[in-house]
């Protein structure tokens, strides 16, 4: 097993990188000390940007890396990539709304399995979504 | 890792492994609607215990199986889907309205075992 950095970098070139970037994933959040059920959360997550990325953009890269605020600890996953960009990102964010024949819940849901979700993208230059999850005090 | 099928007649189960890649949703579609056909079974239990993550690719992947097995006239069971998984697709918007589901296996054997006598009671 490889040592967990409070920073790793997943390049997201094909189907198995979907993966490896949830088991760092699930890593980093065990080091960081978030419970099963959030890793889960956060797995779930990058299994939704990771395939965007594969599929809109062709390739691309997962950062995670550890956060604090006043005291809070954090797991942060950007999901990075140099490919079309979104034209209309409100509408992107809609449930059900896909242009590839999908669910259309990639990205709310993300949203919804995160506590803090933000994307910026510009058509002919790429996406990069920048995600939190804050672990929950004991 | 492909997922292996095993007949336990007139039902197949199927038990995901580890982590599923396309190629093993796609050969698990292939394999299942093939041996279903060639064993002609009634049923076809779907186990996920072991998958760490349920993204909206593998439940749209599951979803059409069970629609395309339905249409053979074979019904399918999804069983085991573990708790943090649950709760990670219900907040993604993934609630598999249109397929049964178990919480394990032995659950899912019996809602097809139960099924069946049923149909038959009915039959005669
Ligand atoms: N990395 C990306 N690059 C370009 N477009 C994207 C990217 N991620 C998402 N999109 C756009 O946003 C839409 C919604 O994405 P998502 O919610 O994941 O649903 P789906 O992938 O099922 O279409 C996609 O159909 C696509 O048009
Ligand atoms: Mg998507």
């Amino acid at each position: 097993m490889r040592a967990v950095d409070d920073e790793m970098r997943v390049p997201i070139d094909g189907e198995l990188d979907i993966l490896t970037a949830r088991q760092d994933a699930r890593e980093l959040a065990t080091a960081l000390g978030f419970d099963g059920v959030s890793q889960t959360l956060i797995a779930t997550a990058i299994s939704e940007l990771a395939r965007n990325i594969l599929k809109y953009a062709g390739h691309g890269e997962i950062l995670l890396r550890s956060a604090a605020r006043s005291g809070a600890r954090g797991i942060t996953v950007v999901a990075a990539d140099e490919g079309p960009g979104i034209a209309d990102p409100a509408l992107a964010m809609t449930d059900g709304f896909s242009t590839g024949h999908g669910l259309g819940l990639g990205l709310p849901g993300t949203r919804r399995l995160m506590d803090d979700f933000d994307l910026v993208s510009k058509v002919g230059s790429g996406t990069v979504v920048t995600t939190t999850m804050w672990a929950r005090r004991p | 890792m492909p997922v292996p099928i095993l007949a336990q007649a007139p039902y197949l189960i199927a038990s995901v492994q580890a982590a599923l890649t396309d190629a093993d949703l796609i050969g698990l579609q292939n394999g299942l609607l093939d041996e279903a056909q060639r064993r002609r079974c009634q049923g076809v239990i779907v186990d996920v215990t072991a998958l760490d993550v349920m993204d909206s690719f593998s439940t749209r992947t599951l979803q059409s199986l069970a629609a395309m097995l339905r249409l053979r006239g074979v019904e399918t069971v999804i069983a085991g889907i573990q708790p943090d998984v649950a709760m990670a697709m219900v907040r993604l918007g993934l609630t598999m309205p249109d397929v049964r589901t178990a919480l394990d296996l032995d659950e899912g054997l019996a809602y097809l075992q139960a099924k069946q006598q049923g149909s038959a009671g009915r039959g005669q």
